[in-house]
């Protein structure tokens, strides 16, 4: 039968099929392909539409990308990153690390889906990593059993997109200043390339977020510190004299009797431990009879001791989505990404919005700008130290302050070391004068809450 | 390979602390339907199941596709080529031993056509990728077997979801933020009397700093109410007044100084929501005025009867209140004068449930049903929760499509130039 093909038409007929089977037997290795593998997240990307991205074009190379060399870090295999990992396997991706340092536990599992009852005492990172690449062949997590602060900039440098469900602000903050060290500028103008977007997803209960920052370029974590509620304690007083609800009760026996009696021997009290629980309860029983308050229960008292945040599987599976669509369409530039903050709540029927948070012009964290604090001559270093922990754009969990004093690197005071707090607890009650400082003075301060020491001027008032 | 009670409670303790022991029971009678095991489906179905379901069936009459295989979780390259819905269950039911998992190989319009009762049985059926025939069709069986219908719909970045409902109703609804029920506006015998053993004015400095602010702002409220009138401070400048006499009650030290008492601060900032009118919410108003809180009758839920017996409160031993709900925010004051005001909440509470009791006992004997079919527990739950009622209704599909209610006008007016409208076909 004669070719009725025309050469040039047939030959680049067979150039379009055989680029199409290089696209897909490109990823035959070990029988992680099959027919029709890809054919949705090809739909997204290899033919155009109404909702895309006005630069979009379509082509086979995205989906090369995401499957080959788009490198993702994921922060958490908790409640959300087991969703994320699962989402973002199943769109294509295969680089992804996975950071947890955590162990699994029996209260994971109504919602950390890739943990089962044989996994418990676990480390997180290393089963969800299995999970995930046995379901989803071909995918590649790498899991580290390891703090987010174990690593350096050489690690995070190395990822295209950093997707995190943490479960602390502390920690939030930290990965959000590691991001802005990150951060390359030329004659002040900020270098595109040395951007890591960052996608943020945080659930409490029936409630939940998620935002994408740009480092640098759109409102970070500390731009927008104050959205998150204070933390809530009770007052000593209360606790140690008038109690009037059952968790004052269990704080008594928590923070007054337990260094006190010492149950266990020298011991801290470990909130996962049922025997430990279980004596907190049971002191608790105790106090509360002689107030006559009632309502102490085993569920009750754990909740205070560990500050337990309700959680449930539908909230994580909701704002892991939003996140691992963020991720999807900025590694693709195929859809326009989330601008730039997504709140959701569905205690009450279903309610979302989503808004654009704006930079804080003098936020400590990425806008550049030295932070001025007033201070008269005569306050005494503790005013200093409270007003780092206490003012709400910083809440500083335990502030290290050093400064240079006639050519010599002094600390003025720091608590994370035994020996020098003791040694330079004498100085909070100094003034400032008294300690030498002088009008404009820098100090340098250092937290958990951020990787890289954020410098302060200090200058004297009246 | 039951669980213990005691590690099922380990496992959902951070799900319980939201919905409680009564949600969870809830969650565990029920069996959820899910037609077709699509990445959707497989999805909403993992979120009942992690958290205890009782009992799924898949209904689904597809073969796994490679397409199928590559998008959901709940498939893997072994399933293709087999019954869709026996493959997710095998992954889905693996996710948690206490559940118990079901296929059906069929597909929804051969049951709707051999066996439209198949769905009788189901606490709620979910509908996933279904087309609108096949929707119509199950949404009449639905409706008129009252059985829920969520039907779900997701194509590339767009989803959609439509819930079909004739009546649910919810008792604990866990509202976020409540506002409290104080009765500062009018004042019960029992408050009255408490409120009567305080004297502020002869007390010691500890017990003056020690009283609720709920005490200090009665007390006040009652001087107030005697010289205007009996009306209380309406409007900012009144209520203003009125913190600034209660700022004049805070104690002096010797050097005229005021001492730190924070019971009276915590007093003047509760002023604005202290004085609220206490009045039944407007929600509430509407469930004693629907039809089938009025027409109680042998087949009414205990929803409707315990609702009908606090409407019969409310309109005499409440004189216009619902029953008190007993519990008060924690204020600062010593223990006892706390648990003390505590108390006399709680017994005013509970003697309001007993109230309402005789009235749901005369209801249950003049439909001929023992007055023992409606707990106490149920009862004090019910009252506890009056505020927060709630009902959703939901118009069946067919009444939505029907020609008869659509809004003709506003669609045609849609062809306006002046209206950019694109459609695109799906």
């Amino acid at each position: 039968m004669a070719d009725a093909e025309e050469p040039e038409k047939k030959r680049r007929r067979i150039e379009d099929l055989t680029e199409k089977m290089a696209v897909e037997s490109g990823h035959r290795d070990g029988g992680c392909y099959w027919e029709g593998r890809w054919n949705h997240v090809r739909k997204f990307l290899e033919r155009p539409g109404p909702f895309t991205h006005p630069d979009f074009e379509p082509s086979t190379e995205s989906l090369q990308f995401l499957l080959e060399t788009c490198k993702i870090l994921v922060i958490g295999a908790g409640g959300l990153g087991c969703e994320l990992l699962k989402n973002l396997a199943l769109s294509g991706f295969r680089l992804i690390h996975v950071v947890d340092m955590d162990t699994i536990d029996v209260s994971n599992l109504n919602r950390q889906f890739l943990f089962r009852p044989k996994d418990v005492g676990r480390p997180k990172a290393e089963v969800a990593a299995d999970f995930i690449n046995r379901r989803i062949p071909g995918c590649k997590v790498v899991p580290h059993f390891k703090k987010i602060q174990d690593f350096d900039e050489s690690f995070y440098r190395q990822f295209h997109i950093i997707v995190c469900g943490l479960d602390s602000i502390v920690a939030r903050r930290w990965i959000n200043g590691m991001l802005i060290s990150l951060l390359g500028y030329e004659d002040g103008v900020l270098d595109p390339s040395s951007i890591i977007p960052l996608i943020d997803g945080g659930t409490e209960g029936f409630k939940g977020n998620a935002r994408v920052i740009l480092p640098g370029m759109t409102a970070c974590i500390d731009c927008t510190l104050e959205l998150y509620p204070p933390q809530i304690n009770f007052p000593m007083c209360t606790i140690a004299s008038m109690p009037r609800l059952p968790e004052h009760c269990v704080e008594y026996a928590r923070i007054l009797q337990w260094p006190k009696e010492q149950p266990f021997g020298d011991t801290s009290l470990d909130g996962d431990n049922p025997e430990h629980i279980q004596w907190v309860f049971e002191r608790s029983q105790e106090r509360a009879a002689e107030f006559h308050i009632t309502g102490i229960t085993y569920r009750l008292t754990q909740g205070v001791v560990k500050r337990i945040i309700p959680a449930v599987a539908s909230t994580n599976a909701v704002i892991a989505a939003a996140c691992a669509t963020e991720v999807f369409k900025i590694a693709t530039s195929a859809y326009i990404p989330l601008n730039n903050y997504l709140v959701f709540n569905d205690v009450d029927g279903l309610y979302t919005y989503t808004f654009e948070a704006e930079r804080k012009e003098n936020c400590t964290a990425c806008s550049q700008v030295p932070q001025d604090l007033q201070f008269p001559p005569s306050a005494k270093l503790q005013e200093v130290l409270e007003y780092l922990t206490e003012n709400a754009s910083l809440q500083m969990k335990s502030p290290a302050i050093t400064t240079t004093l006639e050519g010599k690197n002094k600390t003025l005071y720091l608590q994370s070391v035994k020996s020098i707090e003791e040694r330079t607890r004498p100085n909070l009650c100094k003034t400032l004068k008294e300690l030498g400082l002088s009008d404009g003075q820098e100090i340098a301060v250092a937290d958990v809450t951020t990787p890289q020491t954020v410098l302060f001027k200090i200058n004297f008032t009246a | 390979m039951a669980a213990t009670k005691d590690s099922k409670e380990q496992k959902y303790d951070r799900q319980l602390r939201l919905w409680g022991d009564h949600g969870q029971e809830a969650l565990e009678n029920a069996h959820v339907c899910l037609i077709n095991a699509t990445a959707t489906g497989t999805e909403i179905l993992k979120n009942l199941v992690l958290p205890g379901i009782g009992a799924f069936t898949i209904v689904d009459g597809h073969i796994v596709s490679g397409e199928d295989a590559g998008n959901n979780f709940f498939l893997s390259s072994d399933s293709i080529g087999k019954n869709r819905a026996q493959a997710a269950t095998e992954l889905l039911q693996e996710l948690n031993s206490d559940v118990s998992g079901n296929f059906v190989e069929e597909s929804p319009d051969k049951l709707l056509d051999n066996d439209p009762e198949f769905f009788h049985r189901f606490t709620i059926v979910i509908g996933v990728q279904l087309p609108e025939s096949t929707c119509l069709r199950l949404g009449m069986v639905l409706w008129s077997a009252s059985v829920p219908f969520l039907i779900c719909k997701a194509y590339g970045l767009i989803g959609y979801m439509r819930l079909m409902v004739q009546e649910h109703t919810v008792i604990e609804s866990h509202p976020d933020n409540a506002l409290e029920d104080l009765r500062l506006d009018r004042p019960f015998d029992e408050f009255k009397s408490h409120i009567k053993s305080y004297n502020l004015s002869i007390m010691d400095k500890k017990d003056h700093s020690h009283t609720p602010w709920v005490i200090i702002v009665a007390k006040y409220l009652e001087r107030w109410l005697s010289e205007h009138d009996g009306q209380p401070p309406k409007n900012y400048k009144e209520k203003e007044a009125f913190r600034q006499i209660i700022r004049e009650g805070i104690l002096k030290n010797e050097n005229g100084g005021l001492e730190d008492e924070e019971n009276f601060e915590e007093a003047i900032k509760n002023v604005n929501t202290a004085l609220n009118p206490t009045k039944v919410p407007t929600s509430v108003e509407d469930l004693f005025n629907s039809e089938q809180c009025n027409n109680i009758t042998a087949q009414s839920s205990s929803f409707w009867v315990m609702l009908r017996a606090v409407k019969e409160f409310v309109y005499n031993e409440g004189s216009g209140s619902l029953p008190v709900r007993g519990s008060i925010p924690d204020m600062i004051a010593d223990s006892q004068k706390f648990i003390n005001l505590q108390n006399v909440y709680r017994e005013k509470a509970m003697q309001d449930a007993a109230a309402v009791s005789k009235h749901v006992e005369s209801l249950l004997q003049s439909v001929g049903k023992p007055p023992e079919s409606i707990s106490e527990k149920d009862i004090k739950l019910f009252c506890k929760n009056s505020s927060f009622l709630r009902v959703v209704r939901c118009r069946s599909l067919a009444e939505e499509y029907s020609v008869d209610s659509i809004n003709k006008d506003e669609i045609s007016g849609l062809d306006c130039c002046c209206f950019r409208f694109f459609s695109y076909l799906i």
